[in-house]
Parts: structure tokens; sequence; C-alpha cells
């Protein structure tokens, strides 16, 4: 009894992290999808979703029903466990990082020391749900989708964790509220440019999406990994990415935009969100902007850009760092 | 080492310039046309099915059911017969009817027709439930049309 009541608190903060962290993927999704389609079409000159409810606000959930609704085809010499194990591996580590993220100073799930090191570990386990999923499906695109999404995310998650280290040795701590708590005066976006280029550069490479999304390359490869997948299985994937969009544009808040830093709103310890989810909606604009502007890479010009580019910039922007901060 | 240095450059500016495409594109007007709820106005010149016209000074068209047409079509998709009436001069046509299932809207029977009462109709919007749906009726068509 002892015990129980000393841990209930911490049981209660448990559900209450975990609801809202399904709060947070499911609805991200929602507003992402819709987002993302009334972008692409505006910038291809045409309306978006305007069929379902008011401007097809309603589309999105129209697309879930549908998807719930649809029959999960097995192809018939698939490796049945694994292909079933694979959009659960993309969809169900997204929610960990939700709980170390600082979204206001009061707002946090738990405030890890390795905050940093559980979203980093956790964000590349979807790489292995992509390389599964591919495996798994017994189809040659899936598995070249596979084989060019570890190629690529093992590339860039170099430069993304060495742009992310310079940070780190500036401010000396793993963990993200003290990061975000040591950009009061200047956001780190002005004081590691490079780094922060870097990193979204990375970053969407991370998050397969174009022009770097040659792991589904849907006009060389079908879809890529995720060609035998149908009806919730697939959507799995697809919620998995929205969330790890929302994930990696939160570390890049959190990390150079100086997280709920802003304006002061009454009661800023818990309104500090408002700012936070504004950069982090930007952020996301942005690579929505990207992604109907630029075509695909070819996959030995991506490559190229990771090991030529981005490693040695990031190798650089990393001594500059830690000569100056040895320095001052 | 200098190409490199000038490749990045040249490279980022032109991500920023395509960048700047997309952004104007964000926010200059729709240009496609939101079809079932407006409609482009077809161009006379569009060549659909034929159609009997319906002249201003007779009121009605001036088939004389020759049956050129008919035997012009290479498709055989015309059928026109005509009967002798009492204080009518020449034949009073009681059949006009085009299967549009065959047509390939070669355009024969128009260039053929010795009172140049065929000609193109402007309708574009040609779906059906059934084959019968494109058997039209010419002389209603006529009758109907305002």
């Amino acid at each position: 009894m002892e015990i129980f009541n000393s841990l209930l608190p911490e049981l209660i903060r448990i559900v209450v992290c975990a609801v809202c962290g399904a709060v947070i993927v499911f609805g991200n999704a929602l507003v992402m999808g819709y987002a993302e389609r009334k972008l692409a079409g505006r910038i291809m000159l045409r309306p978006g979703p305007m069929e379902v409810g008011f401007h097809g606000l309603y589309q999105l959930v129209v697309d879930g029903l549908k998807l719930m609704g649809k029959q999960l085809v097995i192809p018939v010499n698939a490796d049945k466990p694994l292909y079933m194990l694979a959009p659960l591996l993309a969809f169900a580590p997204v929610f960990v990082p939700l709980l170390v993220l600082p979204f206001s100073e009061k707002i946090q799930g738990f405030d890890l020391d390795i905050g940093m090191l559980v979203i980093l570990a956790f964000a590349s386990i979807n790489v292995l749900a992509i390389l599964i999923g591919g495996w798994s499906s017994n189809n040659k695109y899936s598995l070249f989708g596979a084989i060019r999404s570890v190629a690529q995310n093992v590339a860039y998650e170099i430069p993304m964790l060495i742009s992310l280290l310079a940070i780190v040795f500036m401010t000396n701590t793993f963990s993200l509220k003290e990061i975000a708590a040591a950009q009061s005066p200047v956001w780190f976006v002005v004081i590691q440019p490079l780094a922060f280029l870097i990193y979204i550069v990375a970053m969407v490479a991370e998050t397969n999406r174009a022009p770097f999304d040659l792991p589904e390359a849907e006009s060389e490869l079908t879809a890529g990994f995720h060609t035998e997948y149908s009806g919730m299985s697939f959507s799995l994937f697809v919620l998995g990415e929205y969330a790890n969009m929302f994930i990696v544009c939160s570390v890049a808040t959190v990390f150079f935009l100086g997280g709920s830093s802003g304006i002061p709103l009454p009661f800023f310890e818990y309104t500090g969100i408002v700012w936070f989810l504004m950069k982090v909606y930007l952020l996301m604009f942005f690579l929505v902007w990207i992604r109907w502007t630029y075509p695909r890479t070819r996959f030995d010009q991506l490559m190229n850009f990771c090991w030529k580019y981005l490693i040695p910039f990031s190798l650089v922007n990393l001594l500059i760092t830690v000569v100056m901060v040895k320095l001052v | 080492m200098k190409s490199y240095f000038s490749e990045l450059f040249r490279g980022a500016w032109s991500l920023i310039l395509g960048l700047k495409v997309t952004i104007k594109a964000m926010f200059s007007p729709i240009v496609t046309c939101q079809y079932p709820r407006e409609k482009l106005e077809i161009t006379p010149n569009y060549r659909g099915h034929i159609d009997l016209v319906k002249f201003a000074d007779t009121g009605t068209h001036k088939c004389i059911s020759c049956g050129s047409c008919m035997r012009e079509c290479p498709s055989d998709c015309i059928v026109v017969e005509g009967e002798k009436r009492e204080g009518v001069k020449g034949k009073v046509c009681v059949v006009f009817n085009l299967d549009f299932t065959k047509c390939s809207l070669c355009g024969a029977c128009v260039e053929v027709c010795p009172t140049k009462t065929l000609d193109y109709s402007n309708d574009y919007e040609l779906a059906g439930y059934e084959r019968a749906n494109f058997h039209f009726d010419l002389l209603k068509r006529v009758e109907e049309r305002e």
C-alpha cells in the first residue's frame, strides 16, 4: 500500500502523458494531412480538397474511415510476422520522444538528463521498421526502398548528430529543458546558423520526405517500402511519418529556435506552448513547401551531398564551436 | 577546391530561386475549373455529334429526307425516313436517328447535306448509364431546343 501511494502520482502522470501523446500524434496527422494537401494544391494553382465539409475540412476524417474499412492484404510469400510487425514498429516509438519534449517551461512529460539521446535513439527505430517492412513484403520495389532508406538514414544521421552536438558543447547538457532555457537572450540559430542549416537538410532526409523521398520514390518504385501495405497498416506508416516530422521540427525548435520562448503571455510557464507550436508548424510548413518545390534527388547525388558537403561542414562547425567554447 | 565552393553556392542560390517560384504560386489565383460547379464556355467550332439546325425563318429544320447522309455515313449510324404528304412539296422527314455508339465523328454527313440542315452540336457532357442513351432521335432534339 505504501508503495502504491508513492507510485500513484507517477502512474497518473504516465497515463496523462500517454493520452496527450496520442492526441498530438493523431491531431498532428489530421492537421498536417489537410495542410499538406491544401498547400500542395495552392502551389500547383488548384484549390486542393474542396468536397467534404467546408473547404474539404473533413477530407482527412473520411480518408481515415476509408483506410480503417479496408482489407489488410498480406502477400502470399511475405514473411507474415515481420510484415505485421513493421507498421507497429514504425508507429509505436513516436510516442516516446513526445514525452521528453519541453512544450513550455511547465508542460513536459519527463525532464530526462538524456532527453536528446532518447529522442534520437527512438527516432532511428523508424529505419528499422522500414527495413523490416521492405524486406518482409517479398517485393523488389519494397526491398529497394528499404535498402535506400537504410543507406540514406545511416548517412544523414551523422551530420544531424554532429550539428546537434555543437549545441550540446555550448550548453553542456543533454536535457532539452535546459537547452531551451539556455537560449534566453539569443536563439542558437543566430550563433550556430551553419548547424541549423545542416540540421534542416538532415531532418528532411531523416523523415524521408521530398526531395529526399527515395525510399518511397513513387515514380521509380511504385511506393517503395510500403508498396504491399494497405488499409490501416499503410496508414500507420503515414501516421508515423507525420509524427516524425513533428518530432524533428520540435527538436529544431528546442535546439535552435529557443523552444517556448517568445513574447510573454499571461501564465507564460504554460502558454509558452503557443509559441512552441507556432515555431514547430512554421518549420513543418517549410517542409511541405520544399516538398512541393524540388524534384527528387538521384541516389548518388543524395549520398554525395551528405558525405562531401554536410559531414565535412558539420565537423568543421563542431571544431570551431569546441575551440570557441574552450577560449570563451 | 574552387569549384567545390562555387558549385555549393550556385546550387544554394538556385534552391532559393525555386522556393521563390513556389511561394509566388501559393498566393496566385487558382486556374483550374471546378467542373460540376462551373463550366467552361465551349467554342462554337466544337465538333460534337451531329444535330439538325433550327432555322430562324421556318422555325424548324430543313431536312428533305434525301438520305445523302445515310448513304455517305461510313459507320452506318444514321437512319432517315421520309414520307409523302398531301399538300406538301417534297418529302417530310419522319425519322432521323443517330446511333452515336458507332459514330466516328468524321463529318461526312455534314459536308454532304444539300440544305445545310446538319451541323455539329456543342454538347460535350455525354455520359450515360446504358447504350440506349446514345441512340439520339434528332427530330425530337430539334423540337425540344428553343
